[in-house]
């Protein structure tokens, strides 16, 4: 391919390393609205080149290194203008070439992360984050971000270049975070992965399941942190928890697009290299010292799942316990509705249900259909058969995404 | 998607390969599992250290313990996790250059084939 089609090699270089080429010019210029354009640059240069002069031997490299040089002319030009107008009697800015040689010697990875800090930075809203790291970690085009997340192309390009306009004017430099701050600033990338990957293992609205391409990039993501960042345990954790929910994508709808609830998932269609992948990366995290963390407790819940040779093997005590410490790290109404289903699980169905009652009082649960769908399940378990059937049909009325109606009211139809 | 990558091997010099390359290929394996594609990956014993093979031909079962005469060796496999064919054949191109690269004299070929991912049932 590299050797027969110099544009199709030049785009698929671009798709695979614009992140690197994107972080590296962004690190010279210390700005990551100009280190895309530079990155940007430097794509059309190769579109430009590669068919006259032929594919570089190492197309990746040529890619990074024209991205490197353009940043470095734009940083010379702006320095000699300051040096002119510093003759006039103003100031020197802060930028010398020499700082730009220093950062050169640095390696990709730690401008990646730098990059991934900035994407997801807190002073941006949740939304931004993620549509500005889809773009720049990802490289994904605006068309792509705004397919991957159901939102109009215009609204996507909005949100991309308002977070650029927010980084600028709050003065966010592309630097790693200082070490007190590590914890907060992580905290904040993991949010936007884990968001991402839900976004599209649960489509919240319209005729779609799950959209897999936006799994597949916050998974991509996940890998990169967790090998950037390899001492991190929620990071790994993360990484574990996409890795083992990503080995049931496959199972999860059926012949006609309607889901398949966990328990009733044929398990043989579970993808065994990523059960191995997840549980690899949880033993690592789990290695690491440290109190039990909410990814950790998370994707020790979904091993606990994965290596269950049947639903009827499933450990549910150890579940309960497992979403009782989620509840004591990172307590919320829906790990509560989780852990009432876990109780319920293990023999309890009439705790569950009280479980289920106490969290639907809270205020983010209302009109949310898996209260009345959890009802329904642990009033089935008690054979209280005609409360269960309203409560699905209740349920299939609240919820926004269409197969999952359709399932919970032949729930109801079939008790 | 996925694809399923082998490393056949035509013919190579006598000696062993050269430190440069089996580094060179440690950081390409440390890269493409940090960028995320790179899931999974081995490299086999040669058909002269053993092995065998189980056939069925005309309705026989037979096995037949390894030496064999191989015009091809599989010496390794990869398994990509990408977002089109290109940026596997990519990843496979790179590997291949290494050995361009590093070992002279040696010839050989990697295919790429994408994972069969069952529909639903």
């Amino acid at each position: 391919m590299t050797a027969t089609d110099p544009r199709r090699a030049a785009e698929t270089v671009w798709r695979m390393e614009s992140a690197s080429i994107v972080a590296v010019a962004s690190r010279v210029l210390g700005d990551v609205g100009l280190g895309e354009e530079i990155a940007q640059d430097a794509f059309v240069a190769a579109l430009e080149q590669w068919p006259a002069r032929g594919v570089p031997p190492n197309p990746a490299g040529w890619l990074v290194s024209t991205a490197r040089h353009l940043a470095i002319d734009l940083v010379r030009r702006r320095t000699t203008y300051a040096r002119k107008l510093a003759e006039v009697g103003r100031s020197l800015p802060d930028v010398e070439v020499a700082d730009v040689n220093d950062a050169l010697d640095d390696h990709i990875g730690d401008d990646l992360l730098r990059l991934v800090f900035t994407t997801c930075h807190p002073v941006l809203t949740t939304e931004s984050r993620v549509a500005l790291t889809l773009r720049l970690l990802g490289g994904l085009t605006t068309t792509e971000v705004a397919r991957g997340l159901l939102i109009p192309e215009a609204t996507a390009g909005q949100r991309i270049s308002r977070a650029k306009r927010t980084l600028a004017a709050h003065g966010v430099s592309f630097e790693l975070p200082r070490p007190e701050e590590m914890q907060e600033r992580l905290a904040s990338v993991l949010e936007v992965v884990y968001l991402m990957f839900n976004e599209g293992y649960v489509a919240t609205t319209g005729p779609d399941w799950a959209r897999p391409e936006l799994c597949y990039e916050a998974i991509r993501l996940a890998r990169l942190l967790a090998a950037l960042l390899p001492d991190e345990r929620e990071v790994l954790a993360l990484d574990a928890l996409l890795e083992l929910q990503a080995s049931r994508l496959a199972a999860r709808v059926d012949a006609s697009g309607a889901p398949v609830p966990l328990l009733e998932q044929d398990r043989r269609r579970w993808d065994p290299l990523l059960t191995r992948r997840g549980t690899a990366a949880l033993t690592r995290a789990l290695g690491l010292p440290g109190p039990p963390t909410p990814y950790l407790l998370q994707a020790s819940i979904a091993a606990c799942h994965a290596l269950a040779p049947s639903a009827g093997e499933t450990d549910w005590p150890q579940i309960v316990r497992l979403y009782a410490a989620l509840g004591s790290v990172s307590p919320s109404p829906v790990v509560e509705l989780n852990r009432a289903v876990a109780v319920g699980m293990a023999g309890d169905a009439e705790a569950g249900l009280a479980l289920v009652d106490r969290a639907a009082e809270s205020p983010s649960l209302r009109g949310y259909a898996q209260v009345p769908a959890v009802r329904a399940h642990l009033l089935g378990l008690l054979g209280r058969t005609e409360e269960a059937r309203d409560a699905y049909r209740l349920a299939a009325d609240l919820t926004r995404n269409e197969p999952e109606a359709a399932l919970l009211r032949r729930r109801a139809d079939t008790l | 998607m996925r694809f399923f990558s082998t490393l056949k091997v035509t013919s190579q010099p006598d000696t062993p390969p050269p430190t440069a390359l089996m580094e060179a290929i440690a950081n390409l394996g440390m890269e493409a599992t940090r960028s995320g594609a790179l899931v999974d990956f081995a490299g086999l014993m040669p058909v002269a250290a053993g092995g065998g093979r189980v056939s069925l031909a005309g309705g026989a079962l037979t096995v037949t313990d390894g030496p064999f005469a191989e015009s091809k060796e599989l010496i390794s496999y990869a398994v990509y996790d990408v977002r089109s064919r290109d940026e596997a054949i990519e990843w496979a191109t790179r590997f291949v250059r290494l050995h361009q690269e590093h070992w002279a004299g040696w010839e050989g070929e990697a295919d790429v084939q994408q994972v069969f991912e069952a529909p639903p049932p």
